[in-house]
């Protein structure tokens, strides 16, 4: 993973709710076994719809989308941040995500910024009003700026941190395999008995 | 002073980190085909192995069919066979599809033995947290952590807060933990208990049977919760005593002693505390397209306009449009065309019993199609052993092989396009059973019931057989 520093980009709001991971790509669609191939998935259900935003070419090369609370809830698969990032999206920003969502962006490299909902909202008013304008991510402020919107992200630290190092996470953990090796010799293992 | 998740957590912490995540240790890693993949050839990649494959058991049921064979081509038959490829390649024993031990993920591991109280178990798939009905600490993850978990048998994560959810009184006749679980979504909403892990307690708790506890765990996931666990009693001993996974001799002395002792102090403080009454309740059914979008099925469709908030409008608006609903309509009008009872919520034996109690002497309604799918290999030997398939067959049900079916509809079963299904699994997304399907959540006996009436009925009110 690279480190993430700061985004910047145009974006596209979705004004949903609740926008769960079957949506953002349905289960028929994952079935395969890469991570890369599901661009073409996203949203397809809502796509084709008339009026939906991210068919607007007004807003084609969007790479930051802005949607409503809980983006992301429901299942745990994480082809919804692999299609998202796929289609071009490096940010997704929402006033609340699905705990697991969450996780997956981190750990592939996807930021989910958590803003209060009435800024997301006056983004999203902004970015209706001019799809061309740029928002600004910076992680090390942990700031989003657009347009005269300053709004804090709410994000914890060690989400943060992994973002700003880019490690992969399964060296990290191996530093402490002394500790695991000494946690391992006391600990009691479920086994098959009969 | 401390809770049971406080309990559960400390006695896995192997490194504390500094910026508040904590590196936890996983006691048992439970895999399916359709999250596996890409963390299997992340490892390949890496040239990294799998550290415990003794801890760790895969099982083949999101895309395996329900009637006859896996084909040899296709997008199925390629995800079971990176599973058993992988699963020869790195030694982790697994339960293929046709033999006796396989099934959705979230039954075999209870009915194995393999979750146990106090244990950390994990599994790439968001009803992780069914296994919490045992007093473990169990969630969802994504593939790169399942990498992880493979790789290093440890998961990083900063600790949850702690919700208390307490069902107070007696459960009416006809309702069931079904009901109860979508009358906590429905009052605290999908992300309600986002960032918290759900304990469950009082006594209507107490006097579930375990069948009942993992339902009420299994849909924690849909209020937005990490997890949701209860605390070990006598019934949860008594359910894994003499399980393949059970400790025995004097292991299973000493583990149900520690066991009976695990539990939320008395003056633990939760950070945050629901309180319901369910002396008052009756059966739940979602009208629209998440579940906490719910009724009572003596009620009506409501209207968006009485929505609190206009984001709360809007969805309501949307649900309404996809449902093909109007506003006012009684729940009880509503025809179906497919009955699905199944999926890791409701497959299990009690809940297949509870059904062919209400089908037992009765059909259901001309074109209607229902699907019974033992949520497990042996859940099915189990139902066959009772009869109960004959009583389902007779009444004009379809008896199924072990899958999750119908539930998610990557495999043989989906609805078409505009087909309304009283479902007993957890999810009535859009799209979930199928582009364009319209799903209504129910327990195993509204969904039995509705299938003799051919509308969203609750036993109570068929007329007798
Ligand atoms: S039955 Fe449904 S919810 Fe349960 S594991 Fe299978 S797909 Fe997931």
């Amino acid at each position: 993973m690279k480190p993430i520093t700061s985004i910047t980009g145009r974006a596209v709001a979705i004004r949903r709710t609740n926008i769960d991971t079957d949506q953002i790509i349905a289960a028929r669609h994952c079935l395969r076994t890469t991570r890369t191939g599901f661009a073409e998935h996203l949203f397809a259900a809502w796509r084709a719809e008339p009026g939906f935003p991210l068919a607007d070419p007004a807003h084609a090369g969007a790479t930051i989308l802005l949607a409503g609370a809980d983006f992301g809830s429901g299942s745990s698969r994480e082809h919804a941040v692999w299609a998202l990032q796929d289609h071009g999206f490096a940010v997704v920003i929402a006033s609340r995500f699905g705990d697991i969502f969450a996780d997956n962006a981190v750990r592939s490299g996807l930021v989910a910024a958590v803003l209060a909902d009435d800024e997301v909202s006056s983004l999203m008013d902004a970015v209706e009003a001019d799809p061309a304008l740029p928002i600004a991510v910076d992680l090390v402020d942990l700031t989003v700026r657009a347009a005269g919107i300053e709004a804090p992200i709410r994000m914890d630290a060690d989400t943060r941190q992994r973002f700003l190092d880019g490690l992969d996470g399964i060296d990290v953990t191996l530093q402490h395999e002394a500790a695991i090796r000494a946690y391992e010799l006391t600990h009691v293992p479920i086994a098959r008995a009969s | 002073m401390a809770t049971l998740l406080d309990k559960i957590w400390d006695a896995h912490v192997v490194h504390r980190g500094a910026t508040g995540s904590d590196l936890l240790y996983v006691d048992f890693h439970l895999l399916h085909e359709g999250s596996s993949p890409q963390a299997f050839e992340g490892l390949r990649l890496a040239g990294r192995t799998v550290r415990r494959p003794d801890l760790t058991l895969a099982t083949e049921d999101h895309v395996v069919p329900t009637r006859g064979q896996l084909g040899r081509t296709g997008v199925a038959a390629t995800m079971v066979e990176a599973l058993r490829r992988n699963c020869a390649e790195f030694g982790i024993p697994l339960h293929r599809s046709g033999t006796e031990g396989q099934g959705i993920v979230h039954v075999i591991g209870p009915e194995l033995g393999i979750t146990q109280p106090g244990r950390v178990i994990l599994c790439g798939d968001s009803h992780t947290s069914t296994h919490g009905a045992f007093g473990a600490l169990a969630f969802g993850i994504g593939t790169s952590q399942v990498e992880h978990v493979l790789a290093t048998q440890m998961v990083a994560f900063a600790k949850p807060r702690a919700m208390a959810v307490t069902l107070h009184g007696a459960l009416p006749t006809g309702v069931s933990a079904k009901d109860v679980a979508l009358a906590i979504i429905g009052r605290i909403g999908t992300g309600g208990a986002q960032g918290h892990v759900i304990e469950y307690r009082g006594p209507a708790v107490e006097a579930m049977s375990m069948e009942a506890r993992l339902t009420l765990c299994n849909m924690s996931i849909e209020a937005g919760a990490k997890a949701g666990m209860i605390a070990p009693d006598d019934v949860t001993v008594e359910y894994l005593r003499g399980r393949p996974y059970a400790p025995t001799g004097k292991a299973w002395d000493d583990a149900v002693a520690s066991w009976k002792s695990l539990r939320s102090d008395d003056d633990a403080e939760f950070d945050r505390s629901v309180d319901i009454d369910v002396t008052t309740l009756s059966p739940f059914v979602s009208w629209g397209t998440n579940p906490s979008q719910v009724v009572e099925l003596s009620g009506a469709v409501p209207d968006p306009a009485d929505a609190p908030d206009p984001a709360g409008r809007r969805a309501a608006e949307r649900a309404l449009t996809y449902m093909d609903l109007s506003p006012g309509t009684p729940m009880r009008e509503i025809p179906i065309d497919v009955v699905f009872l199944g999926s890791c919520t409701n497959g299990r034996i009690e809940d297949l019993r509870a059904a062919a109690q209400v089908l037992d002497g009765r059909r259901i309604a001309p074109g209607v199609r229902m699907l019974v799918v033992p949520g497990s290999a042996a859940v099915k030997r189990a139902a066959e052993s009772e009869g109960l398939d004959e009583v389902f067959r007779k009444a004009g049900a379809q008896w199924r092989t072990a899958g999750c079916s119908l539930c998610v509809a990557m495999n043989d079963d989906s609805l078409a396009a505009g087909e309304r299904c009283a479902s007993t699994s957890n999810r009535n997304f859009e799209g979930r059973q199928g582009r364009g399907g319209r799903t209504h959540l129910v327990s195993p006996t509204t969904a039995a019931a509705t299938a003799v009436a051919g509308r969203l009925t609750a036993p109570s009110t068929l007329e007798t057989a």
